[in-house]
């Protein structure tokens, strides 16, 4: 590497004007060409891949598309025998299974972020957040085994029969319990997303300026009410992320799912009937999918839930977005 | 520190030099890909192969009968291996150069969980396939009281638990409620993964057999191997002659021995032996079947390959009893003699003519 002379020793050439000096500077060195290129395929490398992703599954569920079209998001027949294929009941499985693992999580995990960052003592603290977050490095299946051995008899022996006289005139408690549901599918994915939103909260509320919690304190607020009406809208921006992150997770969950929710193609109100999710219809026909056509039907419901992916992940960027420009709006009302 | 150097780069020759030797021994590597259920049997036949033939290497994969199948179409193994056999049109894109050769068979037992009884239920077809269609509701329904006229049977409801996931039980389970219920056959048909009118899904042998353990009032279906491994009860079927036969590895082979008598010399093994003619003949059965081009491209591989089968069909047998898989009838390791030896390489026979005359 060759270090212009200018720059080296402006002395020896007086009549170096500035510019000049400027422009040696500005020359490119060949290892700044191979350093520029190389972070630069590194940089297009992972679009890269989310492209071919897209194309792969494009291209493989491009029979079904053109065989089922608009009908396949529809219709609730799923026969791999006879070649028809209909996804509503996986989607509506998907999406219902992570709406109620976000309604059990989302109070839980803001729950302890908030007591953790506000109310607990500070010897409680960090161990509560490590062990929080261990409940994210547990494999999946061994989720599926406890809601196999442990969950489904606990709700079908313990809580349904006690909570049935209450609840059983909700048409989302409709129907004979056995055990393997959406119910169950729901309780097992709220476990799981429950460290991510817990843990992502917990570090948004910790960013909250200490100026911001004084000030609360400060105007005659109670420590409840500086939580509810300081600390949270000014963290909420992030709350939602948390929460988007632990939709995401519980959208394309596989192997705890399967093992609890009972895999039938079915349609049903009733948190206690068994239901089906795309990722899991998708593992378990996978490898038997014998026929071309069922082949490319999982590749079809597979691209729909990339969609589906894609479309909670700029649902969450707009709402992130707007949540913040309006509290920024807001401080400078105030 | 130039000692410690020497001695690395030492060590380094000495272990490529030691690799090169093993890859040199473990010339001829034969891949192949397929079907879950056999995939114990056929591991233990190839770490017992290792012994045989010492420079042979062949590797399977447990992808699943549709993998296998596919991947055998697009040529990347050299054998593939199904549970249930390929279709006419899967045949006719391979231009017919396949060749099915079943090695073991398997079976499959409905198992069941009623509070209070423990006899041993008998079942039929009609009712089986009554239950599965969602028809036959409670325990204490007629057409199963009428067969276990000893069993005092609940009225309870029946909850039915089939598999999840595309598999092989399955198919045999659907191929033979296929056969002794035309309702079934028109509305559900048989298949890996079909479209059952009821039930809960469970995840593999172990999901169905759990779900069934815990449901009050389950009945399911799993593959006779994982019923005797975990000591699983289940019922006995009535087959075709009339006799409640409790599934074995000898009323499995009893069922295949049945059914081939039947068949002419030049099958290509693609049948279904579900319910079979024989006495003793337990009716939900099945092979698993290898699948190996009839014209091999390369006479290495394809002398390996072939002399592999041969051996696993049969000294190979030998390991069948004690992981749970029935043997193959004499008939059926007969006709897949001919089967071998007509295989080619460049359109000279594969194995030389007396071939394995001396070892039988």
């Amino acid at each position: 590497m060759t270090i212009p002379a200018a720059v080296l020793e402006p002395e020896a050439s007086p009549q170096a004007t500035a510019e000049e000096r400027w422009r040696a500077l500005k020359t490119v060195s060949p290892g700044d060409v191979v350093y520029r290129t190389v972070l630069t395929v590194f940089a297009l490398l992972l679009p890269l891949v989310l492209v071919t992703i897209a194309l792969e599954l494009g291209v493989n569920a491009w029979p079904a598309v053109a065989k089922f079209g608009f009908g396949f998001l529809t219709h609730s027949t799923w026969d791999p025998v006879r070649g028809e294929f209909g996804a509503l009941p996986l989607i509506f499985g998907t999406l219902y299974s992570s709406l109620v693992a976000l309604v059990i999580a989302v109070p839980l995990a803001l729950g302890c972020a908030i007591f953790l960052t506000e109310f607990a003592p500070r010897w409680i603290r960090t161990p509560a957040a490590t062990l929080i977050e261990l409940l994210a490095a547990v494999p999946s299946v061994i989720y599926g085994l406890w809601g196999i051995f442990v969950l489904i008899p606990l709700l079908r022996d313990h809580f349904w029969p006690v909570a049935r006289h209450a609840l059983s005139w909700l048409p989302i408690f409709g129907g004979v319990f056995y055990g393997p549901s959406v119910l169950a599918g729901g309780v097992i994915l709220s476990i799981m997303v429950l460290p991510y939103i817990a843990a992502v909260s917990r570090e948004v509320l910790l960013a909250v300026p200490p100026s911001q919690r004084e000030a609360g304190l400060a105007l005659g607020a109670t420590r409840w009410e500086t939580v509810w009406t300081v600390i949270l809208p000014y963290g909420r921006a992030g709350i939602i992320g948390a929460v988007i992150l632990g939709l995401g997770r519980a959208l394309g969950e596989t192997m705890a799912v399967t093992m609890v929710i009972g895999n039938r193609h079915e349609v049903s109100a009733s948190l206690l009937q068994p239901g089906y999710t795309i990722a899991a219809a998708i593992a378990n026909e996978f490898s038997e999918a014998v026929s071309d056509i069922h082949l490319s039907a999982l590749f079809f419901v597979g691209a729909v839930l990339f969609l589906i992916t894609i479309a909670v992940n700029a649902l969450a960027r707009v709402l992130v977005w707007r949540v913040a420009r309006g509290s920024a709006i807001g401080s400078t009302a105030i | 520190m130039r000692h410690v150097i020497r001695a690395a780069a030492t060590a380094a020759v000495g272990l490529v030099a030691l690799a090169g030797s093993l890859s040199a021994q473990a010339e001829i590597r034969v891949t192949g890909a397929g079907a879950t259920f056999p995939y114990p049997i056929y591991s233990k036949w190839m770490l017992e192969y290792t012994v045989v033939r010492p420079h042979v290497q062949i590797n399977y994969q447990s992808i699943g009968s549709g993998g296998g199948i596919r991947q055998f179409t697009d040529r990347t193994v050299d054998f593939g291996a199904t549970d249930g056999p390929m279709t006419d049109s899967q045949i006719a894109v391979v231009h017919g150069n396949v060749m099915h050769l079943p090695t073991v068979l398997g079976a499959v037992v409905p198992t069941y969980n009623i509070p209070g009884v423990n006899a041993k239920l008998r079942f039929t077809g009609e009712v089986l396939a009554g239950i599965f269609l969602g028809q036959i509701t409670k325990w204490n329904d007629s057409r199963i009281a009428a067969i276990n006229p000893d069993v005092q049977l609940p009225d309870q409801d029946i909850v039915v638990a089939h598999r999840s996931d595309g598999s092989g039980t399955t198919y045999i389970w659907t191929d033979y409620l296929s056969k002794v219920s035309p309702d079934w056959a028109q509305r559900v048909g048989k298949g890996t993964s079909v479209n059952w009118p009821v039930g809960l899904g469970g995840q593999g042998n172990p999901g169905v057999a759990n779900t069934v353990k815990q449901t009050p009032g389950s009945i399911g279906y799993v593959e006779l191997i994982y019923a005797l491994q975990n000591k699983i009860g289940y019922g006995a079927v009535r087959n075709s002659a009339g006799n409640y036969i409790d599934a074995s590895l000898e009323s499995t082979t009893a069922a295949a021995t049945a059914a081939v008598s039947a068949l002419d010399e030049n099958t290509d093994f693609r049948v279904s032996i579900t319910d079979p003619a024989g006495a003793q003949a337990y009716p939900i059965a099945s092979f698993t079947w290898l699948l190996v081009p009839k014209q091999i491209s390369d006479p290495v591989k394809g002398r390996a390959l072939v002399e592999f089968v041969w051996w696993a069909t049969h000294e190979g047998q030998k390991y069948c009893n004690a992981l749970g898989y029935a043997t193959l009838p004499d008939r059926v390791v007969q006709l897949e003699e001919q089967r071998l030896k007509s295989i080619t390489v460049n359109g000279t026979a594969v194995l030389p003519a007396g071939y394995g005359r001396r070892g039988r």
